[in-house]
């Protein structure tokens, strides 16, 4: 007797409920018809996005408030290149989504056919790894692989390319998913030595400071860091990713360090005499000149990647494993120091050097972003686009918590935020997440706003609007004699009206004395998403600055009178 | 020789399947290394693959490179073998222009290398020679003068010696 007998789309479908996923980011095409209408006979969600890079970025956004990997469903060819930005950014910050690509019938493939690119091709500098499926029989084992190397060590996209006879096809109801990857190892726990030499380190350190990233969130090492931290009476800053693993509230706590950090924290940096990295990579908003980066420090790396040891800051002691384990380990090996002094100089160079802004006069951006942090009393999931609303954000919206501050690092993705902020509360129903954009980034991605409508999600989109490319701009007056190129966004719409056109609230802020009355009843709003157009000072500077390539003791604090140098560094 | 220019010896074992290679290859161009050789066939075992890959760079972003290679899901190993002491062979066919002047000449150089004449035509000669990579060089200097037409060379085979293995 024949076995019975499904689609492999349908199987598919099955499978994504197995691996937990609720719902499913995408847009259709004629490849990917077969796996739309395995959706339509299950009773999996959908997410009918407007734009391919829109639900890559929500698969993200959901994946890092969740920690669960993200599911994208696209069709071949230019749906699925319009994936590739949102793929990027999410292996540049180590975020765990499936992108599933439809692809034309494998007797086509590489013949130039209708919407036929070579996915998986062009996908394999931006992937952890990725998948073409030719035979359906497969498809199950794949699938199952996708999702363990995308959600375990260091997290990463996964891309599967699926074409469309191989959907289509039939195969065994009972197919198995099972697989083996011998050469997929996740180291978890770190070797006892180095964790033996990194405790005498830290236990004899006079002066240290744990700098905390986004591996600390993704291995949810946040009750570790705060027990090392009480025990040992350590500083601890953490970077634009590591943000809300340790609450920002904290005595102990410096916000961020690097080029936009907070000046106590790059201070405290260059008197150090052991900065330990607890998942974060020594990236280059941080270490702009790798080579002198901190020379009166000893440092410590724990990182669950062998790639980043010692790739750009030489370290002293390197630990390779998942952070929580590693630091759980760790502990019992710390012998309490005296840090006292220590704590002294870090309580004065907070007092004497907090961030600060004209509330006076024009509306700031760092104001309006400040009191939506104190309405939301940290408990808001907040999302952030590029330039220089990211920067204000991670400087004055204090997070509290884990995954809740969700912002494009590595890949520095304009576009990112408000899609980002779709996932989050799909991933989140009940939480209040605000999208913190700037009117540059929000019109690459804007037209999700039918998305969130449709999904009668309740975001507060907080739109930076100063009508420039800020963070360019910032960079042309500081270092390029205020030649603006390119940066004048003249033209852009009347954004309260743009959100009267998708169906969804606006609201205006334009003096500071609004601010609180506006952003309370944008809060009070909840039938769907809201824009609140933050018309704020077009020439504010973010400061602190590290120009670019230099070291933290380069940091300017304010525009200084002298013309400056181009910077060395990159970008 | 100035650093950059070392020569690296790369063992790699590696998954059988379709786009390894270009994965290989694309973590070497990122860095700046250009590969001199690269020799691949299928192990023992078909489902792995071995590859040999010989290549110039500068020695601190070899480290990287490697664990670059190893993180990649398809690659079960790779290690670097430059310095060690380990069996390295390779074959190459040389075609060099004879006439009857020449001829015993040539096959008396050929024949201090122990190299095998496999084609002989009124102008030319073929000959396979097999050994270390520095020997190829020798042989093909040596013949130059005749006017070598064409050399191909496998580039570098290496196993290690007595009971280690290169894989795993």
């Amino acid at each position: 007797m024949n076995k019975k007998q499904c689609t492999a789309a349908t199987k598919l479908i099955e499978i994504l409920k197995k691996q937990g996923v609720e719902c499913i980011f995408g847009l259709p095409g004629g490849s990917a018809i077969p796996l739309y209408d395995a959706l339509a006979l299950s009773d999996m969600k959908l997410v009918l996005t407007r734009h391919e890079q829109g639900a890559t970025h929500m698969a993200d956004g959901y994946a890092r408030s969740s920690g669960k990997p993200g599911v994208v469903l696209v069709t071949s060819g230019p749906g699925a290149t319009n994936t590739l930005t949102g793929v990027m950014t999410a292996m540049m910050d180590s975020v765990p989504i499936v992108v599933l690509c439809g692809q034309q019938l494998t007797s086509n493939l590489g013949l130039d056919t209708f919407q036929e690119a070579d996915v998986s091709g062009m996908s394999y500098p931006i992937v952890k790894h990725s998948f073409l499926v030719k035979d359906p029989n497969e498809l199950p084992s794949v699938i199952n692989q996708a999702f363990h190397i995308a959600n375990t060590g260091r997290p990463g996209p996964v891309i599967v390319d699926l074409p469309k006879d191989v959907t289509s096809a039939l195969i065994d109801e009972d197919t198995t998913g099972e697989f083996t990857l011998p050469g997929y190892v996740v180291r978890k726990e770190g070797n006892l030595d180095s964790i033996k030499e990194a405790a005498a380190m830290i236990s004899k350190a006079e002066k240290p400071i744990l700098m905390v990233g986004h591996g600390a969130v993704i291995s949810g090492a946040g009750q570790e860091i705060k027990a090392i931290v009480e025990k040992m009476q350590i500083p601890v800053t953490n970077t634009l990713l590591g943000k809300g693993c340790f609450p920002e509230s904290h005595e102990l706590n410096l916000g961020m360090p690097g080029m936009h950090g907070t000046a106590y924290a790059n201070m405290a940096l260059c008197e150090c005499d052991l900065l330990v990295s607890i998942g974060a990579r020594w990236d280059d908003r941080i270490a702009g000149s790798p080579s002198d980066f901190l020379p009166q420090a000893k440092k410590i790396h724990i990182d669950i990647d062998p790639v980043e040891i010692n790739k750009t800051v030489q370290v002293d002691c390197s630990i390779i494993g998942d952070a929580k384990s590693v630091l759980n380990s760790l502990y019992g090996y710390l012998e309490k120091g005296n840090t006292q002094r220590w704590i002294k100089l870090i309580r004065r160079l907070k007092r004497e050097y907090p961030l600060k802004y004209k509330k006076e006069g024009k509306l700031r951006a760092q104001h309006v972003i400040e009191e939506m942090s104190r309405l939301t009393k940290g408990e808001a999931i907040v999302t952030t686009d590029v330039g220089q609303h990211q920067m204000w954000a991670a400087q004055f919206f204090k997070t509290e918590h884990t995954r809740h501050f969700l912002s494009s690092g590595g890949a520095g993705t304009m576009g990112f935020g408000f899609p980002a902020a779709i996932g989050a509360q799909l991933a989140n129903p009940g939480r209040i997440v605000v999208a913190v954009v700037g009117d540059g980034g929000f019109q690459m991605t804007l037209p999700e706003l039918s998305t969130a409508v449709n999904e009668k999600l309740p975001i507060k989109i907080l739109l930076i609007n100063n009508r420039y490319l800020g963070m360019v701009r910032q960079w042309q007056h500081m270092f390029y004699d205020n030649r603006l190129s390119g940066v004048d966004l003249e033209g852009n719409p009347d954004f309260v009206k743009l959100a009267g056109a998708y169906g969804c609230k606006g609201f205006r802020v334009k003096r500071s004395a609004d601010v609180r009355k506006v952003l309370g009843a944008a809060l009070a709003y909840n039938d769907g998403p809201c824009i609140i157009d933050a018309e704020v000072e077009k020439y504010d500077n973010v400061f602190p600055m590290v120009p670019s390539g230099a070291g933290l003791d380069k940091m300017l604090l304010s525009m200084p009178r002298n013309k400056l140098e181009k910077p060395k560094g990159g970008t | 020789m100035s650093d950059f220019q070392k020569r690296h010896n790369i063992s790699l074992y590696v998954e059988n399947k379709p786009g390894v290679t270009i994965r290989i290859a694309l973590v070497f161009a990122r860095r700046g290394y250009n590969i001199e050789s690269f020799v691949g066939s299928p192990a023992q075992d078909s489902r792995y693959s071995r590859i040999n890959i010989e290549a110039t760079g500068d020695s601190q972003t070899l480290h990287l490179m490697l664990e670059q290679l190893n993180r990649l899901v398809d690659v079960i190993h790779a290690r670097e073998y430059s310095d060690e002491d380990v069996i390295q062979k390779e074959l190459a066919l040389i075609k060099v222009r004879c006439d009857n002047n020449s001829r015993t000449e040539i096959l008396q150089i050929s024949d201090a290398f122990k190299c095998r004449n496999v084609d002989i035509s009124d102008t030319t000669m073929t000959f396979q020679v097999t050994g270390k990579s520095s020997k190829i060089d020798a042989v093909s200097k040596m013949l130059d003068k005749y006017g070598v037409l064409e050399v191909v060379r496998t580039g570098k085979l290496l196993i290690a010696r007595g009971e280690e293995e290169t894989s795993w």
